[in-house]
């Protein structure tokens, strides 16, 4: 199983591991509830480096990714980031991405680590068909690293030698740490603010470590998992996947349909998005201890209505929460559906995603 | 080695202290530390019957749900109502606070001890 370059110094820390995306990941160090605290109230270190990075140039980059992708990347200026989908011809998903402009004519798109293979052949045909050739997959030369929570930027600060509050929400820029050259993105998958920090493979182990030795709690994928349900952030083979289209999965903003080129999957996005969906996805809490979880069924009565895609005790709230598709009659915010938790029912009510958001 | 001698053991990782006719059962830190943080506790009600190897409860972390397997047949006689407001103890003691239920066995099976425990799960 693929480990990334810093799996010895999980090891060292004491880690438990676990499979995910294909990679040998570190799951927890010592608590998950304590490592979900230490990003929500302090900063948290998280090893990302699974995900895959795509380097997308040449004069055609933004023309070629205006294509491949549902957003408008031409309108993303040098220095910036967007939220990104990569559709197939039916609208189905192949993958969430992050797509960072590096510079006019220079692209960094962030694939999740079990769509890595998916998403650059997926790119490479697209690219074949517009004759374009600057697709390059660099994920093995990358390590990435998630800083993030309250106090993620100033500990970060006191080591680079730029501004790094003045760079903005979905931004980066390059820079270095502890004279270590970096890209800076400032985004992430916590609901915190913080920073995603690329660095070459070559560097990770010794930046991962200054990064601890600032004090910054190392967190494992149990805990990244929970921050992003409380931040209602979909993970991909949860709630997204090739059967679900983006207006079901409640990203039909992303979508940028009012464009005059064509993209992959546009005249059937363009019909989903007139049609009315069957099912939806919705945030739904509930009472008590026990936690929903991911394939549960969802009922209204005797029928079935839907399924849960993700679900926990939300550690910072202290009551059931969970992302799940149900049928659009009881979609609505405020609807009382039950949830079927190993013969119990759970009564679960429809509200409004995310279920945290941060005090600004 | 982290499992105690005077306690015995199940494969489904809990622990046994026999004393008289009654057996105080927990989880191992085995079990404890793979579940990672126990939110929540689910015991059955004192006065109910277990059967061996049958599930009687149900421990919960964040990421995973694990299953309390009765390790003999009885009558439940005690429950930790502690654990139950405090599931994290069953993390920071397992072997002592953190245990589940007491059980007035009718039958004792063969359990295994603390050196069987340690070679199934790797340890010692």
């Amino acid at each position: 199983m693929p480990q990334t370059p810093l799996h010895s110094e999980h090891a060292r820390l004491g880690a438990s591991f676990t499979d995910f995306g294909g990679w040998d990941m570190p799951v927890r160090y010592t608590s998950d509830l304590a490592e979900h605290e230490a990003v929500r109230t302090g900063a948290g270190l998280f090893d990302i480096s699974h995900m895959a990075e795509i380097f997308v140039s040449g004069p055609q980059a933004a023309m070629f990714l205006d294509y491949a992708l549902v957003i408008q990347s031409s309108s993303i200026a040098i220095g910036k980031a967007k939220y990104a989908l990569i559709c197939n011809a039916q609208g189905g998903i192949i993958d969430d991405l992050i797509v960072y402009r590096i510079a006019d004519d220079q692209f960094l798109v962030i694939a999740n680590a079990g769509n890595r293979h998916e998403v650059v052949e997926a790119l490479k045909q697209r690219a074949i068909f517009l004759g374009f050739v600057g697709v390059e997959d660099k994920s093995d030369e990358f390590a990435l690293l998630a800083v993030q929570g309250p106090k993620a930027t100033s500990l970060l600060q006191t080591n680079t030698d730029i501004d790094l509050d003045a760079l903005p929400y979905y931004s980066i820029a390059s820079g270095n740490f502890n004279g270590i050259p970096v890209f800076f993105c400032r985004t992430g998958y916590t609901g915190e603010d913080g920073f995603e920090v690329l660095i070459k493979s070559a560097d990770a182990v010794k930046a991962f470590n200054d990064l601890l030795n600032l004090g910054i709690t190392p967190c494992g994928l149990a805990a990244r998992d929970t921050l992003r349900l409380e931040a209602g952030m979909p993970l991909y083979g949860h709630e997204l996947s090739l059967e679900v289209n983006p207006y079901q999965a409640g990203l039909g903003r992303v979508v940028k349909l009012d464009r005059d080129e064509d993209f992959v999957g546009k005249s059937a996005l363009a019909a989903l998005k007139e049609k009315q969906q069957e099912s939806v996805l919705v945030g739904l809490v509930g009472t008590g201890k026990r936690a929903a979880r991911a394939d549960y069924q969802i009922f209204s009565g005797d029928t079935v209505i839907g399924q849960v895609t993700s679900g926990a005790l939300s550690p910072t709230l202290g009551y059931p929460v969970a992302m799940g598709y149900v049928s659009k009659d009881f979609a609505e915010l405020g609807s009382v559906v039950e949830v079927d938790i190993r013969g119990t029912r759970l009564a679960m009510t429809v509200v409004k995603l995310p279920f945290y958001k941060r005090s600004k | 080695m982290s499992n105690p001698t005077n306690l015995n053991y199940t494969k489904e990782h809990e622990w046994v202290s026999i004393d008289g006719d009654v057996a105080t059962i927990g989880i191992t830190k085995y079990a404890a530390e793979k579940l990672g943080d126990v939110v929540f506790v689910d015991l059955p009600k004192v006065g109910s019957q277990t059967t061996y190897m049958k599930i009687c409860g149900e421990i919960e972390s964040t990421k995973s749900v694990g299953e309390l397997y009765a390790p003999l047949d009885g009558e439940v006689v005690e429950v930790n109502t502690v654990v139950m407001d405090a599931p994290e103890t069953v993390n920071s003691d397992p072997f002592g606070a953190g245990w589940l239920i007491k059980v007035r066995f009718t039958s004792l099976p063969e359990l295994l001890s603390a050196a069987d425990y340690d070679a199934l799960t790797g340890e010692g």
